[in-house]
């Protein structure tokens, strides 16, 4: 088991579904109230990752953080290195990567918000900030767990994205999915399925805590 | 009691002027309406699409109006002139929604603390125990909406709404699923409630009963216009346009042309649906073959079985009982007079002591002045 591979994997997961709640929510409150005619476009664009293959999302990414793009040579001017292959490039990939499973889980909790209960709230005197706070986040929980959960779960397993943007440099970019690539190539099998179980457990625990939470005990049987 | 309110209360008038166009299934909606509520009760009476619930929303600020002006006491929210469009959280105008929309993640206590989210957590506390124990349902603070029934959440709404002091109270059809006992209950709290407050409350409602209830004054709308306003006796018990007739309860309608003025009497004959039924009316502003609208109660007609002799009644019209049919307390009798068909309204009782039955033959009898005559 190649713990600090697990231990940044986590850290990783970790930042990128966190900072996925401060950028998705703002994301899907616009993508669930704007009226904006082309607002399907940037509906297109945000659920794009779900489709693309990784290496194709990780080699843009390549491309804009790499030393040439303004991205990266901004950067560089200030912080001394370029952004790809380091960790904070992976957190940024991870954010592209993951972010619709946090957006489309929050946009679908924020739309099944009655809007009656916004125009009450209006009613009495709260600013549409407010109303959002007061009602809408509290009644869109279980949305707002579940896209925490599949982009942190999401995150976890990435493969492609990492390999593109982070290369392999062991304790900086290398994940749990490229130990086990890495184990498979060297005929380490042992290894490779121990870590492999680690991933399958946990991708377990996070997917039944979710479902857990969000169970609806007074759901109705089957319709017969 | 407007009458009775003191001068300075036309401060808080609510005055509203709209002018709306939007889609509608059966081609574009006209709105537009001019009015004045004062302090206490005004209702907004009409059928389902006549506008009443736009109004309340663009006064409420969640419906913004193509054009007009609206404001309380002088003070503009919508003033389309001057481009003036407050945005509806900062109107303090309460509204109650007809489907109440408490928030179903809060307590019945929370619910009602929730516009006064800015007084410290005593004051919060205090307030809305205290309007609560107004409106009796004290009891009921820590449960949450789910567990309290129909009449308790139209009582927690109401006291939602009305913690906040509202300038203006807009009320739509807040206790249309209430029993009638509850409701007089509610109103009699809210009546108390105002007696303090004194602010306008608009009453949107399609109920008779309600009007006449609650009605200090009474706004009947008709596919986007404002037909009759007045107090409840004047607009409701005496039609002048057909609109109010339908909408208060008359059961016969018919054409009529008029055949006979007779101005020693104050009264005029009238065809009835071509014929040959003719009626003894009212006098009104009419000429010889004027076509009007006559409209006429079902539950001022009286039915008899033998030839009536010595009424004051001055229409006795022969007809045939062509079907009876008991809708709770009371019985619909349709008589057939020579193809203009009646509809008459009869206790259980009198149908028995009759023995009524369908096919009978029966005498109608109809008071001059239950004929309510109208411009067709």
């Amino acid at each position: 088991m190649n713990w600090p591979a697990f231990w940044l994997t986590v850290r990783l997961a970790v930042i990128v579904s966190s900072l996925l709640v401060v950028i998705g929510i703002p994301v899907a409150h616009w993508l669930t109230y704007s009226r904006w005619r082309w607002k399907f476009l940037v509906d297109a664009v945000v659920a794009l990752p779900i489709v693309l293959p990784p290496t194709v999302l990780g080699f843009y990414v390549l491309m804009a953080l790499g030393s040439r793009s303004p991205i990266g040579r901004w950067w560089e001017s200030l912080t001394g290195h370029t952004l790809a292959f380091t960790f904070e490039g992976l957190v940024i990939g991870s954010l592209i990567y993951s972010l619709p499973f946090a957006v489309q889980p929050f946009a679908a909790g924020f739309s099944a918000v009655d809007p009656r209960l916004l125009r009450a709230s209006a009613s009495l005197g709260q600013s549409p900030i407010r109303t959002f706070v007061r009602v809408v986040l509290p009644l869109s929980k279980s949305g707002l767990i579940t896209g925490f959960a599949l982009s942190f779960a999401h995150t976890l397993g990435e493969f492609g994205v990492v390999l593109m943007v982070g290369g392999n440099i062991p304790g900086v970019t290398r994940t749990i999915s490229i130990d086990i690539y890495d184990r498979v190539q060297a005929a380490e099998y042992a290894a490779a399925n121990l870590t492999a179980l680690v991933l399958l457990v946990l991708s377990f625990l996070i997917l039944s805590l979710v479902y857990g939470i969000n169970r609806r005990p007074w759901a109705m049987g089957a319709w017969k | 009691m407007s009458e009775a309110a003191p001068a300075s209360s036309r401060s808080s008038d609510l005055e509203v002027r709209i002018r709306k166009r939007y889609p509608h299934p059966e081609g574009t909606f006209h709105l537009n309406v001019h009015f004045r509520a004062k302090p206490g009760f005004t209702i907004l009476f009409g059928a389902s699409g006549a506008g009443k619930t736009t109004i309340l929303d663009s006064i409420a600020g969640l419906d913004g109006p193509d054009e007009g002006r609206i404001s309380i006491g002088g003070e503009d929210f919508v003033d389309s002139e001057k481009k003036v469009n407050v945005p509806a959280w900062k109107r303090r105008i309460g509204y109650v929604l007809q489907d109440l929309a408490l928030f179903p993640h809060l307590t019945a206590e929370q619910n009602v603390a929730y516009g006064i989210y800015d007084l410290p957590f005593a004051d919060r506390r205090r307030r809305s125990r205290e309007i609560l124990r107004t409106f009796r349902v004290e009891q009921l603070h820590g449960r949450h909406i789910s567990e309290i029934s129909g009449g308790e959440r139209q009582r927690v709404a109401l006291a939602r709404t009305l913690i906040t002091e509202p300038r203006a109270l807009l009320l739509d059809e807040p206790l249309a699923a209430l029993d009638r006992r509850a409701k007089s209950h509610i109103v009699d709290d809210l009546r108390a409630w105002n007696r303090a407050h004194n602010v306008p409350i608009l009453y949107v409602t399609h109920s008779r009963e309600e009007v006449f209830a609650l009605g200090e004054q009474v706004i009947v709308l008709d596919a986007g216009r404002i037909v009759a306003q007045g107090p409840p006796h004047e607009v409701m018990r005496a039609p002048q346009l057909e609109t109010v007739a339908q909408l208060s309860g008359v059961e016969n309608l018919f054409d009529a042309v008029v055949i006979g003025i007779h101005e020693d009497r104050g009264t005029m004959t009238c065809r009835v649906n071509r014929g040959p039924v003719e009626l003894e009316t009212p006098l009104v502003h009419a000429k010889i073959g004027s076509k009007l609208r006559l409209g006429i109660r079902a539950g001022d007609l009286l039915l008899a079985i033998e030839t009536p002799r010595g009424l004051s009644a001055r229409n006795v019209i022969p007809g045939k009982i062509h079907k009876l049919e008991q809708r709770d307390v009371i019985v619909s009798a349709l008589v057939d007079c020579s193809g203009t068909e009646f509809e008459a309204h009869l206790t259980l009782a009198a149908r028995e002591s009759l023995s009524l039955s369908e096919g009978r033959k029966v005498w109608i009898v109809v008071k001059t002045y239950s004929c309510h005559l109208m411009s067709a």
